[in-house]
């Protein structure tokens, strides 16, 4: 008796606490965070260049309390996000969808940069190419008239030097 | 000049790389400017045809019946188009008039007034055309498609004129000081 009497009242604490989450959700509403996660992937549709949750203006505050309406209405994120899509374009989401002509916008810059990495690997390696050629090439330099003439001013221009000193 | 002949020589970068990356610059080049003239609406000129558009109406308004319908459904009729935010302050000072201006015009089946609600919450919609007690017609602007194909030119509010043939004929940037003036640019196009 005294088991079944544990197992109920352990049965009743577990529904009570269940029972208070379920209200707690469907009824809390949305807090400031909640809206400003989903504000901040927008842009004020009228004062271009914004997000939407930094935005000052009444209009924006406006559209902030439309989020939270629709977050307490049970509105996923996504279709929060196609319902502004909906009514003020493409342009209000701070990331285009990749879709159509916007993936020139994420194809773009990756190439820019790949080309960029190559350029750079060609200079590099031309940069440090005549460094080692110089070096391997010190024997041949000695049958090279110039650098032999450089060799024989240099020599007499140290011993010009030295009779001065 | 001997020197010269000691500088490295660049090495060459092979055709075929040259020519790939050609192709791909002029490509690229052409993807743009085809994505750039395909996003881009047709436009309304001053005399000139206004490109078509559709008008889905606010719960509650309606033309001759139609909740939704397209610009082109008004052919033989002046229609004026007039561009308004419930959070543009310039536009509570023509909405009166506007909506007087409609009480003489809304039998006589010449005329059509038209409010396009330019990127705005329905609610701030709602509340600004009870407020005015607004009855003429009014459709969202959704995605600012209508404004855009008007070629809006500064901001909230605007009006635009479109004769019985569906030219464009006047504009009028910012509100509107009277009735009387409604009626005068109305006039310009009957």
């Amino acid at each position: 008796m005294k088991k079944i009497l544990l197992i109920c009242t352990f049965a009743f604490i577990l529904a009570v606490a269940f029972a208070g989450t379920a209200f707690a959700q469907d009824n809390t509403p949305p807090t400031d965070n909640e809206v400003n996660a989903i504000a901040k992937q927008l842009y004020c549709p009228v004062c271009e260049s914004t997000p939407l949750d930094v935005c000052p203006t009444e209009a924006c505050k406006d559209w902030r309390e439309q989020i939270r309406t629709m977050l307490s209405e049970g509105k996923t994120e996504d279709e929060i996000l196609q319902h502004f899509v909906d009514q003020y374009g493409d342009r209000v989401l701070s990331a285009p969808p990749a879709t159509g002509f916007n993936w020139v916008i994420y194809i773009l810059p990756p190439m820019i940069i790949l080309i960029g990495a190559v350029i750079l690997f060609r200079s590099l390696k031309e940069w440090t190419t005549p460094k080692e050629s110089a070096a391997g090439s010190s024997a041949e330099s000695e049958a090279d008239p110039v650098s032999v003439s450089k060799d024989e001013y240099v020599s007499r221009f140290e011993e010009e030097l030295k009779k001065r000193k | 000049m001997t020197e010269t002949n000691n500088t490295p020589k660049r090495a060459a970068v092979p055709i075929w790389v040259q020519i790939v990356i050609w192709i791909s610059l002029v490509g690229l080049l052409a993807l743009v400017g085809f994505g750039l003239q395909r996003a881009r609406n047709p436009m309304a000129e001053l005399d000139q045809a206004v490109p078509d558009f559709d008008l889905v109406f606010y719960e509650g308004y309606e033309y001759n019946g139609k909740a939704a319908m397209k610009l082109s459904d008004l052919k033989g009729k002046v229609v004026v188009i007039n561009i308004w935010a419930s959070w543009c302050k310039p536009c509570e000072q023509e909405a009166p008039d506007l909506e007087q201006a409609w009480q003489l015009y809304k039998d006589s089946d010449d005329v059509v007034l038209i409010g396009v609600d330019y990127v705005d919450t329905p609610a701030g919609a709602n509340e600004y055309l009870t407020k005015f007690n607004i009855s003429f017609p009014n459709a969202p602007d959704l995605k600012s498609n209508i404004s855009s194909i008007l070629n809006r030119q500064m901001g909230v509010p605007e009006t635009y004129l479109i004769d019985r043939e569906g030219i464009l004929r006047q504009v009028k940037i910012g509100p509107f000081a009277s009735v009387a003036e409604i009626e005068a640019f109305v006039n310009l196009a009957r």
